[in-house]
């Protein structure tokens, strides 16, 4: 009982503070109660976990399947109707068409088979579902508390947008509650329903700003996940068809691939969609005109993790079937050619949300393959993701603001501008790639799973090579940040309090979270992985020692700039023995004053977004194609 | 297991027995352009006068950031010797020089900003032939582990044939040998002036240099690794495929960055496809 | 006994010089003279280098430079003017935009006279210096900064140039 209750309470707690949103009348009020709801969001996910860790998965049987399977099947049908309001109003047919068929499939399914189909937990608690909660209570509820200043900031500066800042935050909490129900569902029409819901407020919150180009970009996104959100509708009329009754998580991993590989593969399609794989990847990066915490929150941290979520719990369907290693390629194959195009972008968030599609792709591949070892490694690789790259979204939208620019040749001497800030940058990109943070050790897990599996060495050697890409580009970025320019006076004392709360805590997690990881790998990944697989992967005990050192090498190696040192000469760099002025001015020819102007190599030919996404595109187009085929193919021929 | 002793002698002997071939190298350099060449002892020389030169600095982080370096490219080695997870040590081995990327961006210079450049370059083409060549060895060796390798019977190198030849070409990437010295080099004394090393002087261009002998023995036990069921052909090929090396240096002019991690990566997709399929067919995969 | 003397990095510049004196630099470096056994690198670095040597005279174009390159060299130091040109300024000595030798700039150590200075010369000039650079070693003389304050004061410079 309590713990239908605590659940409920996630559930529902976030839809209590997004409807107070319109009662807050001013800023302070509304700051209040946000600060307020995300510290109650953030303890009882911590809660949650404390109370429920070792005790293995739980179901939870004591919320009925009606009146709320019914009651979510009208909000669909209304959210149906409002999506196809607007897209009549803006002429984006597509996404009439889609919610059309989407809509009079669940109709059918609703007529025809709601009756007969009888799930007995609606919701459950694993230690998979709790760390997605902690995601999603604690990185969710941080970013909560960082729009506050950001979206402040954001309208003192822009007087001419609309100022939606109740709705915002609303969606925002909609959104929130919405992915607590997404984890927390066992019952597959509800787990579609919380999908579909998140699929609208990423829909709303893009086209925040309303300008063209956001709008455009919000119809864009909204397609292509309702295409997702077909194929789930799809899966669940398969079920309910050939299914046996089967409409649970538990019941489909239970049932055997024969009856569970089709919907799995449509379920999976909808998940590839939702974690803009490609050949989805264009609304994730179309997405990046949202505000930056909407890009933080829905479209690195925790929305596209959804799509991923759903793909390593049927990785157990998926393991040693030709549909599992298709998806997988799919998935390697994304996380190379993002990578690549990430490094031609010169626009931060471009290359956040291209890195954010590989390690997405890197995660699937993880699922695809699905033994034990891969999902070990799936799993490390959402967390550290989810806390390295929500951490870079929150410091690029601070920085942004400060310098009026998102480009990565104008954060040049951050760290003289704004040091705190750019430390956090700092360790947010060393989270992405560099040992011993939590990236790298995945990756590594990723590479050791790849390698035990039939025709695995095509894997490892994709990942090699995303792998040497993702360094570049991460490194060049880097080397931007820590130069130390002469001229810059520093401009940090203007971010907002509320910013700097979430961008500490988000870096405090981030190097705590590596240095406890074992910790969370015997408590959590292993019980999870026993219970679904039988079997246990871990890292050495030795290794874990050298990574601690590692780790604590670099904490403790920075500090050292405190102590009092000597100052030596300094001199300037040297320009061919031209003088230069402090801001690098040289004396060229004839006299003439020259400005250096020192910019990143983005290798437009080789690694161009025009040259290397068609490609992308086709290749894993034809995968999922053929994926479907041979899913449907496996279940005909058995 | 790891061996703490064997760590520790790296620490104290690599930097000897990395200048001793430094020097080495310099000499049969110098006989082979038919000049005499400096002493074998030379850069010990070098870098005790570089020790007793003033420090001046661009800005004060630099030096942190040579300091980072050596310590972890000592790291990366120790633990090397010491037969830990060689995939943890290539990953070790990344970070060490990251920092001295971030080291050559620091000083806010062209020279040494184009050499962070093509430093990163540089990487890009070599990395995913150094994970994969640890990925060969697991397959031939069932191991990652340095010590399991180094002590197999299994002939390795006649196993990773391909991944051998693939690790040799971008050897001479990571020993920064023409033609593929594009971010500091050390015969091209004026190619972008010294890249990454450029904004650089006295003890902590000291450093770098240690640094450097310190990575030549860790690269060189990684090729003794292909021979560890034979240490006396392991030491005959590490010292053939050294002179090998020195002789391409000589020999060739140097490339552009295209054509570097081009055919790096072509090199590198083609023989690790190859050996490691081969290797799958032929043993029935790793289990 | 210090390391300097075993290790002596020089840098080589062309003030405005003929290019005698530095195809004469240039021999040295060559297997008939071979200095690379004596330890000597021609870095293209100030901040790598010890020696400082310079061919040809001082004029409006190189003042600044010549003051960066030493200025940048880290102590200690030591420059070697090689040619007549660089010792005094040779047969451009009355020119107009001829300053003179360099020594109207930095502070030399060594003067290698000759037109061009023979490549024996220019080897004698250096290892002089070495002697020079252990020196200063010993008693810790450090090099002050050189300006162009005076310079300036007196003399108009082309536009848009850099302080």
């Amino acid at each position: 009982m309590q713990l239908a209750q605590l659940l409920l309470f996630l559930i529902l707690f976030p839809l209590i503070t997004a409807v107070f949103m319109f009662f807050a009348k001013k800023d302070m009020e509304r700051a209040w109660i946000v600060k307020l709801s995300a510290l109650v969001i953030g303890i009882v996910s911590v809660y949650l976990l404390i109370s429920t860790y070792d005790k293995g998965a739980l179901l939870v049987s004591a919320i009925p399947s009606e009146p709320v399977t019914l009651i979510m099947f009208i909000i669909e049908m209304l959210i149906a109707v409002f999506i196809l309001y607007l897209g009549i109003v803006h002429k984006k047919y597509i996404v009439v068409a889609l919610i059309l068929v989407q809509s009079v499939m669940m109709l059918y399914f609703e007529l025809v088979y709601a009756h007969s189909v009888e799930v007995s937990s609606n919701l459950f608690i694993d230690e998979f579902s709790n760390i997605m909660a902690l995601i999603i209570g604690i990185i969710g509820s941080l970013i909560c508390v960082y729009s506050l200043g950001y979206m402040k900031f954001f309208h003192e500066h822009h007087p001419e947008m609309p100022d939606k800042r109740t709705t915002f935050f609303f969606v925002m909490f909609v959104f929130i509650a919405a992915m607590f129900g997404l984890v927390f569902s066992n019952n597959i029409l509800w787990v579609y329903f919380f999908w579909e819901v998140t699929t609208l407020c990423s829909f709303l919150l893009i086209g925040y700003t309303k300008t063209e180009e956001a709008t455009n970009n919000a119809f864009n996104a909204l397609w292509m996940n309702l295409l997702g959100g077909v194929a789930f509708a799809g899966a669940i009329i398969y079920l309910a068809m050939f299914g046996n009754g089967v409409m649970g998580l538990d019941t489909l991993l239970a049932s055997g691939k024969v009856i569970a590989l089709i919907p799995a593969a449509l379920i999976g399609f909808a998940g590839l969609t939702k974690a803009a794989q490609l050949p989805f990847s264009s609304w994730l990066v179309g997405a990046m005109v949202a505000p930056t915490p909407v890009s933080a929150l829905l479209h690195s941290s925790t929305m596209v993790k959804a799509g991923v979520y759903i793909l390593v719990r049927l990785a157990p369907i998926f393991q040693a079937t030709f549909t599992g290693y298709v998806l997988a390629m799919i998935g390697a194959l994304t996380f190379l050619i993002a990578s690549g195009i990430a490094v031609s972008q010169s626009n931060a968030k471009r290359v956040l949300a291209y890195s954010t599609i590989a390690n997405l792709g890197l995660v699937v591949a993880c699922a695809g393959i699905g033994t034990y070892e891969a999902i070990w490694a799936a799993i490390l690789l959402i967390v550290f993701h989810a806390i390295s790259k929500s951490l870079l979204f929150l410091s690029v939208g601070t920085v942004e603001h400060r310098i009026k620019s998102r480009e990565i040749d104008d954060m040049n001497g951050l760290i003289v501008r704004m040091p705190k800030i750019a430390a956090m940058m700092v360790i947010g990109i060393a989270g992405m790639f560099l040992a011993p943070f939590g990236m790298l050790i995945s990756k590594w897990a990723a590479i050791k799973a790849f390698i035990d599996v039939p025709y695995g060495f095509v894997f490892v050697i994709i990942l090699a090579f995303g792998s040497a890409i993702t360094l570049f580009f991460w490194a060049k970025w880097m080397g931007k940040i820590i130069t130390v320019t002469s001229d810059s006076k520093n401009i940090e004392g203007e971010v907002d309090h509320s910013e700097w709360t979430a961008l500490t805590s988000l870096a405090g997690l981030s190097l705590i979270t590596t240095l406890v990881f074992p910790l969370l790998s015997t408590k959590l990944l292993e019980p999870f992985l026993m219970a679904n697989y039988g079997h246990v992967a871990q890292l050495s005990q030795d290794n874990i020692i050298i990574m601690i050192l590692m780790l604590l090498l670099l904490v403790i190696m920075p500090l050292s700039i405190l102590i009092p040192q000597r100052k030596h000469k300094h001199v300037s760099p040297y320009m061919g023995g031209r003088t230069t002025t402090t801001d690098m001015r040289f004396s060229g020819s004839l006299g003439v004053q020259k400005k250096t102007v020192l910019s990143n190599y983005y290798l437009h030919e080789y690694f161009g977004e025009a040259k290397l996404r068609p490609a992308g595109i086709w290749l894993c187009s034809a995968l999922i194609c053929i994926m479907f085929a041979a899913t449907a193919l496996r279940g005909v021929i058995l | 297991m790891i061996n703490i002793v064997w760590g520790i002698v790296f620490v104290l002997v690599a930097p000897l027995v990395g200048g001793l071939i430094a020097g080495i190298d310099r000499k049969i350099t110098a006989r082979m352009q038919g000049r005499v060449g400096p002493s074998i002892l030379q850069p010990f020389y070098d870098v005790g006068k570089l020790f007793e030169k003033e420090q001046t600095v661009v800005n004060e982080t630099q030096t942190f950031y040579a300091i980072c370096y050596i310590i972890f490219m000592i790291f990366t080695g120790a633990l090397f010797f010491a037969s830990g997870d060689l995939l943890l040590v290539i990953f070790a081995l990344t970070l060490a020089q990251i920092f001295l990327v971030l080291g050559a961006f620091a000083a806010n210079s062209p020279y040494s900003y184009v050499g962070a450049e093509r430093e990163l370059l540089q990487i890009m083409a070599y990395e995913p032939m150094v994970i994969l060549t640890a990925v060969g060895m697991y397959v031939a060796t069932k191991s990652f582990n340095v010590s399991d390798i180094a002590a197999t019977t299994t002939p390795v190198i006649l196993l990773l044939p391909g991944i051998f030849l693939g690790f040799i070409y971008v050897l001479t990437i990571k020993l920064r040998k023409s033609p593929f010295d594009i971010s500091t080099s050390h015969h091209a004394h004026q190619e972008i002036v010294k890249g990454v090393t450029t904004e650089y002087s006295g003890p902590s261009l000291g450093l770098i240099e240690i640094t450097h002998w310190y990575e030549t023995v860790f690269l060189l036990g990684f090729v003794y690794l292909f021979f560890g069921f034979n240490p006396l052909i392991g030491v005959a090929a590490v010292i053939v495929i050294y002179l090998l090396e020195i002789l391409v240096d000589n020999t060739n002019a140097r490339v552009k960055w295209q054509f570097m991690v081009k055919s790096s990566w072509l090199i590198a997709a083609v023989v690790s496809v190859v050996n490691l399929a081969a290797l799958y067919f032929l043993f029935g995969g790793v289990s | 006994m210090t390391y300097l003397a075993k290790s002596p990095w020089i840098i080589h510049y062309d003030a405005s010089s003929c290019n005698g004196c530095d195809i004469e630099i240039l021999a040295c470096l060559t297997p008939m003279y071979d200095v690379e056994r004596f330890g000597i690198i021609n870095t293209g670095n100030p901040k790598h280098a010890d020696i400082f040597v310079v061919t040809g005279s001082i004029n409006e174009a190189n003042r600044e430079v010549i003051q960066n390159i030493y200025n940048q060299m880290p102590d200690p130091k030591v420059v070697v003017a090689v040619g007549i040109c660089a010792c005094s300024g040779g047969v451009f000595r009355e020119c107009y935009n001829i300053a003179g030798g360099i020594d109207k700039l930095i502070p030399v150590d060594v003067y290698v006279p000759g037109c061009a200075a023979r490549p024996e010369s220019i080897i004698d000039g250096i290892v002089t210096a070495l002697g020079i650079l252990e020196e200063k070693r010993k008693n810790g003389i450090s090099s002050p900064m050189v300006t162009d304050h005076d310079h300036k004061a007196h003399h108009k410079h082309a536009e848009g140039g850099a302080q």
